[in-house]
């Protein structure tokens, strides 16, 4: 399927993060717009688009914007998630550093939708080049008036501000993501009461992800239809696939929704290394339930994942060929998790840990016939046991894992070592 | 040792900061409804100029906002980008999440620790390397990765990061010339 480009039609322009070319290019059409309908205009608008949140949840944006009270005397706040963490997602970045324009013009439509004058870019401390390009970008567009008070003599009032985080994969959780806006510790909260109604300073906040927001320009200059029809019902518009591992021409692509993961493996990015058999992939993020070859015939859409136990996520695609032990990759995404658990909910902080080392030590060799069984308790009590999904993101996939490979897994008891060689180069080369 | 040098070592002697710098405070105190909201910000601007977050900054950032010194150290243990100790003058920071396994970068990293003569965590005895295997970066599709000083280095091989490593000693021989 040729690829259909939205958010990635700049990227490869010269100076595509400048304000000159952005706005040459019909930057801001849609900020303007904005300001010439009322909000709640807007909100129908994003609404009748069947804009779904890309930051791996799927919910609706126009819905989440409409959940905030009109009513509050406090003042309303926007963040904007571009902690982009999860392992194998790596396309708010790019959005970022090549064209962070359409990601301020997509939060300013947000703001005026939700009632909000400050939004807030919480961007992960480690993407600096992200960093440098919004602060420039948010510069010239106040120079331009198109930030700042009183925008194009609308009466309406914007500020935006970036906010680094400092290296937790927690923070990527709404209301952990808010913690941290305030200058604590990056843990979550219990909802209700939900973001939408207290949130960020105590006063009703929406949290969306950068790439959701950057649709939102385009959606009010062409329209909910014509960004529906990219997608299958309830999935609109186009998405940016990150695809890393074991094939021939890893990296970011703009497809529509609904694209054929096997197209997306074997034509976009030209098939498995070396032509190797494709042993497995993990459709959405780390903590998307793991796919094998026979279930790569799939839409990548929310609904079409969710029919089949997995989730798009994030986007992002991680492909293991037949070289690649299951049971280490596994065992990777367990370490992650116990590294990344912010210990407040005892379930995940001592659940996910003790799910790391069963898979350590059954990769090591020293594994017992009833780590099987193990393994998948435990996950069960971690699974919906907890404040926020981090245990959940850890919980399903490694029980896919098992569930899936259990014969990789039982080998690995059986022989007492990796039986896909050696510990260290289990991985495939 | 002296009282004194250790109170240096371990950064307890009272840190005076650049007026730019706290001046940048001021400004960022700015962007929101309350103090402590800045913290992370602050933090950051701190250790951009320190290298590293001895206990006396931390306690010249609590005074600039106004809070109470734990608060500062809660949330600067919280963060794995915050630094309590000093590290070497190069930070070498290699990805072993999934994406980067898949691609060498388990091999990678021996291969560096291997030619450094250290482990993940340490630093080299001339003070000019500090590796650490870090989680995911974020840029799985040019996968290995590896961060310098916080600048991304992708697609990365041993043949490459032997490059990166003479270079990169070479700026270090550079600096020492000029410096």
């Amino acid at each position: 399927m040729a690829e259909e480009k939205v958010l990635s039609a700049r990227f490869l322009k010269k100076d595509s993060h400048r304000l000159q070319g952005y706005v040459k290019d019909g930057g801001y059409e849609g900020w303007k717009k904005a300001l010439s309908l009322t909000p709640e205009q807007v909100i129908e608008r994003v609404k009748a688009a069947s804009l779904r949140g890309r930051g791996g949840a799927g919910f609706p944006a126009g819905m989440k914007w409409s959940f905030v009270p009109k009513t509050v005397n406090k003042p309303k706040y926007l963040c904007v998630n571009a902690d982009e963490g999860e392992p194998g997602t790596f396309k708010d970045r790019y959005i970022m550093e090549l064209d962070p324009h359409a990601l301020i013009e997509g939060a300013a439509i947000a703001c005026f939708a939700i009632g909000a004058a400050v939004a807030y870019i919480y961007v992960r401390g480690e993407f600096k080049k992200s960093i440098a390009r919004l602060e420039q970008a948010i510069a010239e567009a106040r120079e331009a008036g198109f930030l700042g008070m009183n925008i194009l003599g609308s009466g309406v009032s914007v500020e935006m501000w970036v906010h680094p985080g400092a290296g937790a994969y927690i923070c990527g959780e709404e209301t952990a993501l808010i913690e941290s806006n305030e200058g604590h510790r990056g843990m979550p909260r219990i909802k209700p009461p939900f973001p939408a109604v207290v949130g960020l300073f105590g006063g009703p906040t929406v949290v969306n992800n950068v790439e959701t927001l950057s649709y939102v320009p385009h959606i009010l200059n062409r329209g909910a239809e014509w960004f529906n029809a990219m997608g299958p019902e309830k999935n609109g518009g186009t998405k940016l696939f990150g695809v890393s591992g074991h094939v021939k021409r890893p990296g970011l692509y703009e497809l529509p929704m609904g694209t054929r993961l096997s197209s997306i493996l074997y034509d976009t990015c030209g098939g498995i290394r070396k032509d190797r058999k494709l042993k497995a992939v993990i459709p959405g993020g780390s903590s998307t339930p793991v796919l094998t070859a026979d279930e790569i015939d799939v839409a990548m859409d929310f609904d079409s994942l969710a029919k089949i136990g997995s989730m798009l996520g994030s986007g992002g695609i991680i492909v293991l060929d037949e070289t690649t032990c299951v049971v280490r990759a596994a065992a990777r995404l367990a370490h992650f998790y116990a590294h990344e658990s912010c210990g407040q909910c005892t379930p995940c902080r001592e659940g996910v840990a003790w799910v790391s080392r069963v898979l350590e030590r059954i990769e090591g060799g020293k594994g017992r016939e009833e780590d099987l069984p193990l393994l998948l308790s435990i996950c069960d009590n971690i699974q919906g046991h907890t404040i926020c999904p981090l245990g959940d993101a850890c919980a399903m996939p490694i029980r896919a894992f098992v569930q899936k490979f259990r014969a990789e897994f039982e080998a690995h008891v059986r022989e007492a070592c990796c039986t896909m060689g050696p510990y260290v180069t289990g991985w495939g080369r | 040792m002296s009282t004194q040098t250790k109170r240096r070592e371990q950064g307890e002697d009272a840190v005076r900061l650049r007026p730019e710098t706290e001046q940048r405070v001021m400004e960022l105190l700015k962007r929101y409804p309350v103090a402590e909201a800045a913290l992370i910000p602050v933090l950051h601007l701190v250790q951009d100029e320190l290298d590293w977050l001895p206990v006396a900054a931390l306690d010249r950032v609590a005074e600039l906002l106004s809070l109470p010194r734990v608060r500062v150290y809660g949330v600067v243990s919280f963060y794995s980008m915050f630094r309590r100790e000093k590290a070497g003058r190069f930070r070498l920071e290699i990805c072993t999440n999934l994406s980067c396994s898949l691609m060498g970068a388990t091999h990678l990293s021996e291969h560096l620790c291997q030619k450094l003569g250290l482990r993940p965590g340490q630093t080299t005895a001339d003070g000019l390397f500090t590796v650490e295997e870090v989680e995911c970066l974020g840029a799985c599709g040019c996968a290995p990765v590896m961060l310098v000083n916080g600048e991304f280095h992708e697609n990365l091989d041993p043949a490459k990061l032997d490059e990166l490593l003479d270079a990169l000693r070479a700026e270090a021989k550079e600096g020492a010339h000029h410096g």
